[in-house]
This record gives C-alpha cells, sequence and structure tokens, in this order.
C-alpha cells in the first residue's frame, strides 16, 4: 500500500516538474519571440564569423573547413548560452525560486538551449556551405555530427553559465571554465564530422557517437543533481 | 605517534626503495626503449599520484555540498594544489622520456593533450575561486564546478585514448605494459613506486591543509 502511495507520489512528482518545464520553456521562447535580441544577434555574429573567415580564407583544405566551422560554432555557442542566466535580474531569479523547482529551471534552461543551437547551427552550416563550397560526402552523418554538436554545446555551457553567473557575470570566466570542460567532446565531434566528410561507412562512427550520447546524459544528469547547490544563496 | 604516522615511514621507504632500485635493478634490454624504460619509475607513479589525489578532491568536494564545513573546502582546494603539481611533475618527466623514445617532447598523442587539458581544468578551478570573494559562496560554486568537471575528466584520461591511435601503451591496439614488458623485476619496482608517490601526494596535501588552517587561525581578529 506504501510503495503503491509512494509511486503515485512520484508520478506526481514528475507530471508537476513536466508541467514547470513547459511553462518556463514556454516563457523563455516567448520573451526571446518579443525582442527576438539574443537570437538575432547570434544570428549576425554566426554570419559575420562566416564571412570574416572566407575573405581571409577563401578556399580552405578539407581538415581546416571542417576544424573552422567547429570553432565558428563553439564561439557562437559560448556567447549565445553566457547569457542565458546573466540576464537574469536578481528579483526574477527569486521569483522563480518560489514557483518552480530547481531542476524545473535547469532542464527548461537546457532545452530551450538546445533549440537555440539546433536553429542557429543549422543556418550556419547552411551559410557556411553556400560560401566556401565544400563537398561533404556523407551529408547525414555530418547533420547527426551538427546535431549533436549542438546538444553538447547546449547541455555543457548551461551549467558552467550558471556557475559563471554566479561567481560575478564575467565573460573571460565564462570561457576558462567551459574551453577544458568542451575541448574532449570538441575533439569527439570533430573526428566525427571528419569522418562525415571523407564519406566513411556509418559503422565506423558507431563509437563516437555512442560516446558523445553518453556524455551528454552524464553531463546532464550531474547538472540535475548539482543545480539545487548552486541554486540557493 | 607512531600508530598515526605509520603511512608516512611506508610512504619515505616505498620511495626511496623504487628511486635507488629504478636506478640500480635490472631491465629488460628492449629496443628503442633500451635504459629509457627505467622512467616508467618515476613516470607513471606520478599519474597515479594526480588521479588519486584529484579524486580525494571530488570526494571532499561532494562532502563539502553535503556538510558545509570549512575543512572539507579546504581538502578540497590542497588537492588540487597537490594534483596540478603532480600533473606538471608527470608532463615533464613524460616530455623527457618522449624525446628520447618517440623523438619530439610533444608528439600528437591524445594522452599528452588530454592531461594538458585536465591541468588547464584544474587551473580553471583555481581562477574560479580567485574570482569570488565570499569565502563559503565560493567553497559551495568552486565544489560544484569541481563535481561537474570530473566525469569529462575521466573521459578525457581513459576514454578518449583508447578510441583514437596512441603512442602509449595500452591505447589504440598497443598492448598495455603488462603484456610482455613488465617483467617481473620490473613489478618488483613499478607497484611499490606507486604506492609510494600515492602517499607521498597525500601526506603533502595533509601537510598543506594543516598549514592553511594555521594560516587562517592567524588571519582571524582576535
Amino acid at each position: 500500500m506504501l510503495s503503491l502511495y509512494m509511486s503515485f507520489c512520484y508520478l506526481c512528482n514528475c507530471m508537476i516538474l513536466i508541467k514547470q518545464v513547459k511553462s518556463l520553456l514556454y516563457k523563455e521562447i516567448l520573451l526571446e519571440w518579443r525582442s527576438k535580441y539574443a537570437f538575432n544577434g547570434i544570428l549576425l555574429y554566426v554570419i559575420s564569423t562566416v564571412f570574416v573567415c572566407y575573405l581571409s580564407f577563401k578556399t580552405t583544405p578539407p581538415l581546416v573547413w571542417n576544424a573552422l566551422f567547429w570553432i565558428i560554432l563553439l564561439f557562437a555557442a559560448i556567447n549565445a548560452i553566457a547569457k542565458s542566466f546573466m540576464q537574469e535580474s536578481k528579483g526574477r531569479l527569486l521569483y522563480y525560486y518560489t514557483i518552480a523547482s530547481p531542476q524545473a529551471i535547469i532542464i527548461s534552461k537546457i532545452i530551450y538551449n538546445i533549440l537555440l543551437m539546433m536553429i542557429m547551427s543549422a543556418i550556419a552550416f547552411l551559410a557556411y556551405q553556400i560560401v566556401f563550397q565544400n563537398a561533404v560526402a556523407n551529408l547525414g552523418l555530418y547533420l547527426i555530427a551538427v546535431l549533436l554538436g549542438s546538444i553538447s554545446f547546449s547541455t555543457v555551457f548551461t551549467m558552467i553559465s550558471a556557475i559563471a553567473s554566479k561567481a560575478g557575470n564575467n565573460g573571460t570566466l565564462m570561457a576558462i571554465l567551459s574551453f577544458p570542460v568542451i575541448i574532449p567532446l570538441l575533439m569527439l565531434i570533430i573526428k566525427l564530422s571528419k569522418n562525415a566528410m571523407d564519406g566513411l561507412d556509418n559503422s565506423v562512427s558507431y563509437d563516437e557517437i555512442g560516446v558523445l550520447c553518453l556524455i551528454n546524459i552524464v553531463v546532464i544528469a550531474v547538472s540535475l543533481l548539482l543545480f539545487p547547490y548552486l541554486w540557493r544563496d | 605517534m607512531m600508530y598515526k604516522n605509520w603511512w608516512k615511514v611506508l610512504s619515505v621507504i616505498l620511495v626511496l626503495f623504487s628511486v635507488t632500485g629504478g636506478l640500480l635493478i635490472d631491465v629488460p634490454a628492449l629496443p628503442i626503449l633500451h635504459e629509457s624504460i627505467r622512467n616508467l619509475y618515476y613516470h607513471v607513479p606520478m599519474w597515479f599520484a594526480m588521479i588519486i589525489i584529484y579524486l580525494v578532491s571530488v570526494i571532499y568536494s561532494i562532502k563539502y555540498l553535503g556538510s558545509g564545513k570549512e575543512n572539507d573546502d579546504l581538502i578540497t582546494v590542497e588537492s588540487v594544489n597537490t594534483g596540478i603539481i603532480f600533473g606538471f611533475l608527470g608532463l615533464g618527466t613524460g616530455m623527457i622520456w618522449a624525446n628520447f623514445t618517440w623523438g619530439a617532447p610533444w608528439p600528437n598523442d591524445p594522452k599528452l593533450n588530454g592531461s594538458a587539458i585536465a591541468t588547464l581544468m584544474y587551473l580553471a578551478y583555481i581562477i574560479l575561486r580567485g574570482s569570488i570573494d565570499e569565502e563559503q559562496k565560493r567553497a559551495k560554486i568552486s565544489a560544484i564546478y569541481n563535481i561537474f568537471a570530473f566525469p569529462i575528466m575521466v573521459v578525457l584520461i581513459f576514454v578518449l585514448p583508447r578510441l583514437t591511435d596512441s603512442l602509449h601503451p595500452g591505447n589504440g591496439g598497443n598492448p598495455g605494459f603488462g603484456a610482455y614488458d613488465l617483467d617481473s623485476n620490473m613489478r618488483y619496482v613499478f607497484y611499490p613506486a606507486v604506492l609510494g608517490w600515492i602517499l607521498v601526494a597525500t601526506w603533502i596535501m595533509t601537510i598543506r591543509f594543516r598549514i592553511r588552517i594555521i594560516e587562517n587561525k592567524n588571519n582571524q581578529i582576535q
């Protein structure tokens, strides 16, 4: 009887959590939709970086092409996601604290950042392809790499931005803290997308895809565990 | 006194034994490696000590989040400081070894790059600590970063080198040391060296921790 009650409670909590995540996510998207500041700003950032790279490189060998694309996305992601906690005022954070659980807040931020990064990297990839014109042999796999890349950037940087925002809203700190953490993921992603460029068989890349998914799950789990401690002030 | 400090005596004995034994005891004659194989006794234990002492720091970070005791935080930060020292020692000994056997002090090897990045991660931890003034907040936030970064460091050092080609034994299809060239003579020196250096690292950490406590006491307003 007790266990039934417990499982019912658990289910109930899950429902509440999902509801909170939904409304917080809705709020994030609505705020963004009203101002379009972050999205447009980052979009312009990406496009102009692509263009600067094009003007300075003209044509690139495939290895450089691939690395350059990921470096552009890396900096765009840091700039985009650094805002996710820094734009929140202290009063608003206090308000969230009273109405939502910390898990709901971090999950909604992560989902929002994943959506933002996915749209951004898709546009960046398109612009990059048009300007640079480089044949990607296995386009499907490359798009999977872009998708996994934007998910990995979002999961890692959301938590780091939460940490950095507690340590005094400092852009340098965000970069210092996130680079060592993202480099292993970036190495895997670059390897995966290089495989896609060379047109290797999909089965060659299963190792990288598996490890990337695993790291993302671990990062999300650790974020869920740690964010409640970070949250309380 | 002795029942508390036996491990310090043990560490001194083990390290002295492995340092002298490493230079004197016979090693198998192998191509390329030749006598430089003796560096195994000095290079590899540094990494073992580093990993263990970083593990200690993460355990105490978790403990700090649970307890909120200042001492747990001090152990964490001193473990990280000691770990960074051992990380640099490992990189240094490794670079000397690589220069003689692989032809360059910094060959493009995933283990080298991985350990350099792990060192960056802990240097970032130190910078993060420096950027926050309030003591409890500093302890809490740096503990969170430490725990967050650790699983990724584990992936970096243990998983990635196995996915890519590495010059190190035991990675990328290379057989591990134990497979053919770590003969029994070498084991007698290698295992004591590992244990000895781990104990020395712990000893350094505890000394630094106690210095911190004394400093904190001195800095308090009477």
